[in-house]
């Protein structure tokens, strides 16, 4: 599990923005996770409580918005859920597909009061 | 007042920084470089010992190998005779961009021509660190089950080659060749797929060829696209 070194990244950047922003707290994160990343969200706001002690962003929300993963047809161009089992294109029965979504892991937006 | 902020930054944007910077250190030296990936057990080191002697007398070669403790499996690579980094990542379950540049200044990259890296075995985090490779490969293995492919799509996503290792085990499994390489194709079209045997040799001819001419497309100056 690597989520403490992700969620000391996700700090890191929390603050460069707020500190831009003349910021006195951080009230919220507001965070995209992919199903494709490989991200336990459980996980990251355990550490976060941790590590986020002693900041300006002790005692923020961590808003945690899932994107599904997505997967693209190379021959017809449909765009459909990765389903885990199996995946062929329910429109055309293809198998080449590619994954077309749910990579992302992102700091969308953060909250502060100033 | 609570003000809203606008970031839209990805977490992981320090780790593909440094990721490019590695990569460019290596294209200076002319160096081809390999993510190899695989659960533990699958047979990295294996491939490695066997690429190298096979290998060792056309290309100059390094290896960087990263486990969570011990030096074994770099023993086993250094025993082979080539210049080999151990990385031992004190409990992180992948390597990521920043561990292998700390491994760079201990390798002769200028007298280099293919980098091999073992990454740590785990077949869910090392997708989503790049290092700043050329060329990404998956080991796995008959004894896993076939699977895989369905199961952790993030990590066979995205490789150039994948390798099917301990063919000569496959009469006492029930390991569905086919169906494994429909799983590993239908995230990657066109990836280069390599049946073999790390034990008899068997099916390591193919690996090798694919391997010789990456390398010496690299050396000519067309360069491959991943990191």
């Amino acid at each position: 599990m690597h989520e403490l070194s992700i969620t000391q990244s996700v700090l890191e950047i929390a603050l460069r923005h707020a500190e831009q922003a003349h910021a006195a707290r951080i009230t919220q994160l507001n965070l995209v996770i992919g199903e494709l990343s490989t991200i336990v969200d459980d996980s990251v706001q355990f550490y976060w409580d941790i590590i986020s002690r002693g900041t300006i962003a002790e005692g923020a929300v961590l808003h945690f918005e899932r994107v599904p993963g997505v997967l693209r047809c190379l021959n017809c161009g449909h765009t459909f859920p990765l389903n885990g089992e199996d995946f062929s294109c329910p429109r055309c029965g293809d198998r080449q597909v590619i994954t077309a979504g749910g990579d992302d892991f992102r700091l969308d937006s953060i909250e502060i009061e100033t | 007042m609570t003000t809203r902020v606008s970031v839209v930054e990805d977490i992981l944007s320090a780790n593909d920084k440094l990721a490019a910077s590695n990569r460019a250190r290596l294209d200076a030296a002319g160096v081809f470089a390999i993510n190899l990936m695989a659960s533990p057990g699958a047979g990295k080191t294996s491939l490695i010992t066997r690429t190298v002697e096979a290998l060792k007398d056309e290309f100059r070669i390094g290896a960087v190998d990263g486990d969570i403790a011990t030096t074994l499996d770099a023993d086993r690579i250094a025993a082979v005779g080539i210049p080999t980094v151990q990385i031992n990542t004190g409990g992180e379950c992948h390597l990521d961009a920043v561990m292998f540049q700390s491994a760079l200044p201990s390798l002769p990259l200028d007298d280099l021509d293919l980098l091999i890296i073992e990454n740590v075995g785990n077949l869910i985090c090392p997708a989503s660190f790049k290092l700043g490779v050329h060329a990404s490969v998956l080991i796995a293995s008959v004894p896993e089950g076939d699977d895989k492919p369905y199961k952790y799509p993030v990590m066979y996503r995205g490789v150039d080659a994948v390798v099917l290792n301990k063919m000569d085990v496959l009469a006492a499994f029930d390991f569905d060749v086919d169906y494994f390489r429909q799983g590993v194709e239908v995230l990657n079209p066109g990836l280069a797929f390599f049946p073999l045997s790390c034990k008899t040799g068997e099916g390591l001819d193919a690996w090798l060829a694919w391997l010789r001419n990456e390398v010496r497309k690299y050396v000519s100056g067309d360069s491959g696209a991943h990191s």
